[in-house]
């Protein structure tokens, strides 16, 4: 008999006495009370990303080369997944080929990406490494994390987040920079995890 | 018949069975509550330390729940689920199993602490890494897995920042969400003086003390080759783990080594992806009293050139089995171990999570404990009787586990010292004979006449009584009975 037939076996003893089955109610939010983009999302996003001490930019097309030139000043390499839009590519982007190093990621200043989605209720961004987003590592060991969210992809709430998501690709769900309350359960931010986040909102 | 031959082997197939034995430990509290939590009293730096974090995190997560319209729907949604869930775990977890299989993960089945310690310390041994780093994981801390792994010489990394001070400390957890609750920050600050190799900090600043521990562990994460996890969800439908942090530790255990090692408890299934929605809105606010926590990872199976190439999910039983065997005591699997019953508890606040000799601690520790161990194992017995049953950890529990209900359960169906039970069925052989009840009345009042003229002040109630009664009297007051019986009474008034 091996482990797994006697975990299961035991579980099935264990509810082998009748008793009343459960039928949760799925009756999930799937839709915001605000279409995706609207400019009050926008707003609470903006909000709520800036509470948990994020960097909030807002762009258009024509102002984002300038807002993105702010978000990585003092940089000098800055890493970015190899589907990056052409038109947002900074003059010091080391292109991630999958064959960069932790070491190397490490010695880079910065990385800039897209990302899949965002909640705005409750400033959260979502990567699925995707080819605008890259590998996780990319967006893990560097210290600053410039992120640009499209107008479109900015919804209400986390549930809604997940009907965006395809669960068979990594995902990681960032709201604002890493953080601690480990010390007298007193937030400060800034642990392993990218100490800068900067998020840019392109209005497209 | 050629099958004959073979001598049957009998063996109590399926019986649920607690988690025993010396690997049990972590979960076995050593000696009464009562004693432990008489000591633990006395350390005013404790009290003083967790008043003041209590505090805290009990207000911030007043503030972000109520930002939320629909907080009760939630909380009875998720409790739904998570009862759907161990009414069908068999089902629940072939359908998990099979999801994560196809998508390049290895699951196994571990039936207790020690069956999931020597997995675990096998594919250690099979990569020969030397040292694994690790997710804080509560799973991992009920089976010992970090003192299994060091006494065959591969050193744990705890890269918690909390877990790390524990560790730095050759000290044990006492709080579920923040094992260093119980440290303040000049304390930490002198531990990392005293153990952390290269420590600079010209003050006791949390954010200096946390950018400390990033420059320790950078080298750590960079070079790993085995990563160890817990996982706060496990979703059935798509095999996908989820881990739900703040530090970014998790992301780097999670992205960096070549092979990830799971240990996952089996009430950790929820079955579809949607019913992470509400999980997600809960936990965070539930436990650190945020909105969102910072970083949550949602993986399945294998991504070719993206993070672990190799994933082992250990699904572990070790007493849960026992615990869903139970109709009232089966509420205690809905746990997500959010920690907010520990933070409202007013005997955790001051007793500290020492004084329960488990690594689940507070409200929910003393349900889990002595429902995963049995009641039988140490004196795990004692912790249902950590409470002053006030319902504070119910009104908080983001799953509505109905704690009080389970401790007096727990109570009810424990095992009493001898004196008890003999007192006990004496009375019930009196009780049951109505002679034999009046009888015993008149006996107590004749026999507390003399008492009355001595406690006429204080409304004959007898504050100390001689032993064996100062058990009763040490803590409470004890009524003299009443001069007239209430039939005697009806008699006399009615007939």
């Amino acid at each position: 008999m091996t482990a797994r037939d006697e975990v299961l076996a035991r579980i099935r003893y264990a509810l082998s006495a009748p008793a009343d089955p459960v039928d949760p109610p799925r009756d999930y939010r799937r839709t915001g009370e605000h279409a995706p983009g609207a400019p009050q999302l926008l707003q609470l996003l903006t909000e709520r990303l800036t509470d948990y001490k994020a960097t909030v930019h807002s762009a258009t097309p024509q102002t984002l080369g300038s807002v993105l030139a702010t978000a990585l000043h003092g940089t000098h390499r800055v890493v970015v997944p190899p589907g990056l839009p052409e038109e947002w590519m900074p003059a010091s982007a080391v292109v991630d080929d999958g064959d960069l190093s932790y070491a190397d990621l490490d010695t880079v200043d910065a990385v800039l990406t897209a990302c899949v989605a965002a909640a705005a209720d409750t400033g959260t961004i979502v990567l699925d490494a995707a080819a605008d987003q890259g590998r996780r590592a990319i967006t893990l060991i560097p210290d600053r994390h410039v992120c640009v969210v499209r107008a479109a992809q900015v919804v209400q709430s986390v549930p809604e987040l997940l009907t965006r998501a395809d669960p068979r690709r990594p995902l990681t769900f960032i709201s604002g920079p890493s953080a601690t309350s480990d010390i007298e359960l007193q937030r400060v931010e800034g642990v392993h995890g990218p100490r800068n986040l900067i998020v840019v909102i392109l209005n497209d | 018949m050629t099958g004959s031959a073979q001598p049957r082997r009998v063996v109590a197939l399926g019986m649920p069975r607690h988690a025993t034995g010396p690997l049990a430990a972590p979960i076995t509290a050593p000696e009464p509550f009562a004693d432990a939590a008489a000591r633990k009293l006395k350390d005013t730096q404790l009290r003083a330390n967790l008043g003041h974090a209590t505090r805290t995190i009990r207000d911030k997560r007043a503030a972000v729940v109520a930002e939320v319209d629909d907080w009760e729907a939630l909380r009875d949604r998720a409790a739904a689920v998570k009862d759907d869930v161990i009414a069908r775990l068999p089902e629940l977890l072939a359908r998990f199993a099979s999801a994560a299989t196809a998508a390049g993960a290895t699951v196994h089945h571990a039936a207790d602490a020690q069956q999931a310690n020597d997995i675990v310390l096998g594919l250690v041994q099979a990569e020969q890494a030397d040292r694994v780093v690790k997710v804080k994981s509560m799973t991992t801390q009920e089976i010992g897995l970090n003192e299994v792994l060091e006494a065959a010489g591969i050193a744990a990394i705890e890269t918690d920042l909390a877990e790390l001070i524990v560790q730095l400390a050759h000290d044990k957890p006492s709080h579920i969400l923040v094992p260093a609750i119980h440290y303040n920050r000049s304390q930490i600050r002198d531990l990392f003086a005293l153990r952390m190799p290269g420590f600079a900090a010209d003050s006791d600043d949390p954010a200096q003390l946390a950018g400390a521990a990033r420059r320790y562990l950078r080298e750590q994460f960079l070079s790993a080759q085995v990563g160890v996890c817990g996982a706060n969800f496990a979703v059935a439908e798509t095999g996908s783990l989820v881990i739900v942090e703040s530090e970014g530790n998790g992301r780097m255990c999670l992205t960096l080594p070549r092979t990830l090692i799971a240990v996952v408890g089996i009430e950790k299934l929820v079955p579809h992806m949607a019913d992470l929605g509400d999980f997600l809105r809960l936990l965070p606010r539930s436990s650190t009293g945020e909105r969102m926590n910072p970083y949550t990872s949602i993986f399945t199976g294998v991504t070719p050139g993206d993070g672990p190439q190799q994933l082992h999910i250990v699904l572990l039983d070790n007493g849960r089995g026992a615990v869903a065997a139970d109709p009232v005591g089966k509420q205690a699997l809905r746990c997500i171990r959010c920690s907010a019953c520990l933070n409202v508890c007013p005997v955790y606040e001051r007793v500290g999570g020492h004084a329960y000799g488990s690594v689940y601690p507070g409200p929910i520790g003393a349900i889990l404990s002595p429902q995963l161990t049995g009641q039988q194992a140490g004196h795990n017995r004692s912790l249902p009787y950590a409470s002053t049953l006030c319902g504070a950890c119910y009104d908080v529990c983001p799953v509505k586990i109905n704690i009080p209900e389970i401790l007096v359960h727990l109570r009810q169906t424990g095992p009493k010292p001898l004196a008890e039970r003999q007192l006990m069925s004496a009375l019930s052989w009196v009780m049951r004979d109505r002679r034999r009840w009046k009888a015993a009345l008149r006996a107590a009042r004749a026999g507390s006449a003399p008492l009355r003229l001595m406690t006429r002040r204080r409304g004959h109630t007898l504050r100390r009584a001689p032993w064996p009664l100062s058990a009763w009297t040490a803590h409470r007051d004890a009524p003299l009975p009443a001069q007239e019986s209430f039939r005697d009474w009806w008699r006399r008034t009615h007939e």
